[in-house]
């Protein structure tokens, strides 16, 4: 049984705001991610605030200039089956179907995946680390196999979301209202590195909702793709994976962004992949120097750095694929 | 007329039918709170205290029913211990087990993960809302003949997932079939015949 809560689902988002900006008062969309960190106590809730009474924020809608504009409230299901994300945005419909399990999926929504909280297993569980507010990371001398070989700094974990990688790679936008009105931040920067600050996750102030996702109109010529690499077939976390989305012309890489999961505490952006593939064209020997840089500056913990040939692999062939068509 | 042979066998042997029966003379009763003011839907506009009971309304398998329930009560909590469906399981009340599998709007979801509150106004499915009477309906009776468990402890969950495919997807492929399974684990390891059993209930429904 979950610790006591109020309840209530405001209709507007001016209300829910309001709701938010009291003390401990958590937003609650598909439930998935907050009802189990309530559950295990990994941070309390007086009130919980359901957006599911605001309609506005559950629809996919493409606007007059040709993007793609996804309602927070939008379930992980609807963006893996929608034909047009499909087409256009394919690497973000593989990787919402490789979200967590049909279930999840048919509940949780995009707002959600990209707010959810760390899977680091101290965090899940009764230790008071650094990000929860305590003295020490206890991942980084305990078991730390399923953490980051980027980024790390004072705290090691992964970024959970698949869908967050795709988002960052496509140059999304991501709407977001609160107390002081409405911002758009880029989703590549919307996840904050434990270099900045280790308590937060997201740039999200107190009382701020997601509204909606944005995708530009895709560029000719564009091609995308998701991997993820888990230990099974059942729902998991990605041990490894990564989006790319390239502007092909002919067979050469003339723009796009490489972002990988499972590598940081939040979507990486591969700088040194891309540097190697934009302007080349894919033959195998880039792809092989492409692979070998995204790793190159990688700094594995005790228990790994097996992620390392993981990723080059695993890039060898998602460049290979993507080659082809 | 094979169907109702099966059946029969059922009814002596495993008493599926029989435990069916129980549960739904439990979901004839309504909950009542232990504790707490009763908040009426009316009043139903404001911030509900954490003890306050608040008055939602389901359509359970079939049948409207009016409950109080307390903004922490998970869906699986109040189906299972204020109506009596046993048929939902609990496993690990945190999203990784699927044995707690219900359709809501006919879509397979976890009581586990899903406030009670929020399924307000929804239609849930429970394992017990698939029996045809005193019948088993057509998923139950293909893992009763393709013999899909051992200890019985996932399959009303799986049973529920494969369910709730069917109804999306009358003739799912076996990849689609393993796919749609895979929120729901199975100690046993009875996978094989689960996949066969989704495959021939979908053959049962056309039929
Ligand atoms: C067993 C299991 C396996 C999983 N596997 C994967 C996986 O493989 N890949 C993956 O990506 N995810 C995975 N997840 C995570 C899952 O996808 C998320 O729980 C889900 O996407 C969260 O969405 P939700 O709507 O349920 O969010 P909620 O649980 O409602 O919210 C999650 C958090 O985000 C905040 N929030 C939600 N919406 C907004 C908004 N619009 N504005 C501001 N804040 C908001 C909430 O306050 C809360 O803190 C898994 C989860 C489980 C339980
Ligand atoms: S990796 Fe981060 S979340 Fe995990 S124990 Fe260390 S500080 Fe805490
Ligand atoms: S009890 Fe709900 S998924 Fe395990
Ligand atoms: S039959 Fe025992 S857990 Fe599946």
């Amino acid at each position: 049984m979950m610790p006591n809560f109020s309840y209530i689902r405001p209709e507007s988002l001016q209300e829910a705001i309001t709701h938010l900006g009291s003390a401990d008062a958590r937003l609650h969309a598909g439930g998935t991610d907050l009802l189990p960190c309530l559950r295990d106590q990994v941070f309390d809730a007086k009130k919980v605030v359901s957006i599911n009474g605001i309609n506005d924020l559950r629809s996919i809608q493409e606007t007059e200039d040709g993007s793609l504009r996804i309602g927070a409230l939008t379930t992980i299901t609807e963006v893996a089956e929608n034909p047009l994300i499909r087409e256009r945005y394919a690497a973000l419909a593989q990787a919402a179907a490789e979200v967590a399990s049909p279930q999840l999926r048919h509940q949780g929504t995009i707002g959600g995946n990209l707010c959810q909280k760390p899977r680091c297993w101290y965090y899940r569980g009764e230790f008071h680390c650094l990000r929860k507010g305590g003295k020490i990371c206890y991942a980084k001398g305990g078991e730390n196999q399923f953490h980051c070989i980027f980024g790390g700094k004072g705290c090691y974990i992964v970024h959970p979301s698949d869908t967050a990688p795709p988002l960052a790679a496509f140059a999304a936008k991501i709407n977001i209202v609160g107390p002081k009105g409405k911002r758009t931040v880029e989703a590549a920067v919307f996840h904050v590195e434990p270099s900045k600050d280790v308590t937060r996750e997201t740039v999200l102030e107190p009382a701020e909702i997601v509204t909606e996702i944005l995708l530009p109109r895709p560029l000719q010529g564009l091609r995308s793709s998701y991997r993820k690499v888990r230990a099974r077939q059942a729902w998991d976390f990605a041990l490894a994976g990564v989006a790319l989305v390239l502007q092909f012309q002919g067979n050469k890489v003339t723009k796009g962004r490489v972002v990988l999961c499972g590598a940081a505490p939040v979507p990486w952006r591969s700088y040194e992949v891309e540097k190697v593939v934009i302007g080349s064209a894919l033959d195998d020997a880039t792809i092989s120097r492409a692979a070998a840089a995204a790793v190159k500056n990688a700094k594995p913990l005790e228990k790994n750095d097996y992620k390392i040939p993981l990723f080059q692999g695993m890039l060898e062939e998602e460049l290979q694929k993507i080659k082809n068509g | 007329m094979e169907k109702k042979e099966k059946h029969k066998g059922c009814q002596c042997d495993c008493g599926f039918t029989r435990r069916g029966f129980l549960s739904s003379m439990g979901a004839g009763a309504v909950a009542l709170a232990a504790s707490g003011k009763i908040v009426t839907p009316a009043a139903a506009a404001g911030v509900k205290a954490p003890m306050d009971s608040l008055s939602i309304q389901l359509m359970i398998n079939g049948r409207s029913q009016r409950l109080l329930v307390e903004p922490r009560w998970s869906l699986l909590y109040v189906l299972r211990e204020h109506l009596g469906l046993t048929g939902v399981k609990i496993g690990c009340e945190r999203g990784e087990c699927g044995a707690c599998t219900v359709l809501i709007n006919d879509i397979p979801r976890y009581g586990c993960l899903t406030l009670a509150v929020e399924a307000e106004g929804s239609k849930i499915t429970t394992l017990e809302g698939l029996m045809q009477g005193e019948d088993l309906g057509p998923v139950q009776q293909a893992f009763v003949e393709k013999d899909a468990f051992q200890c019985g402890y996932c399959t009303p969950g799986q049973i529920m997932a494969v369910e709730g495919l069917l109804r999306a997807k009358p003739r799912p492929s076996v990849a689609e079939i393993q796919r749609e399974v895979s929120g729901n684990l199975c100690r046993c390891g009875a996978y094989v015949n689960i996949f066969k059993a989704a495959d021939r209930a979908a053959e049962l429904k056309r039929s």
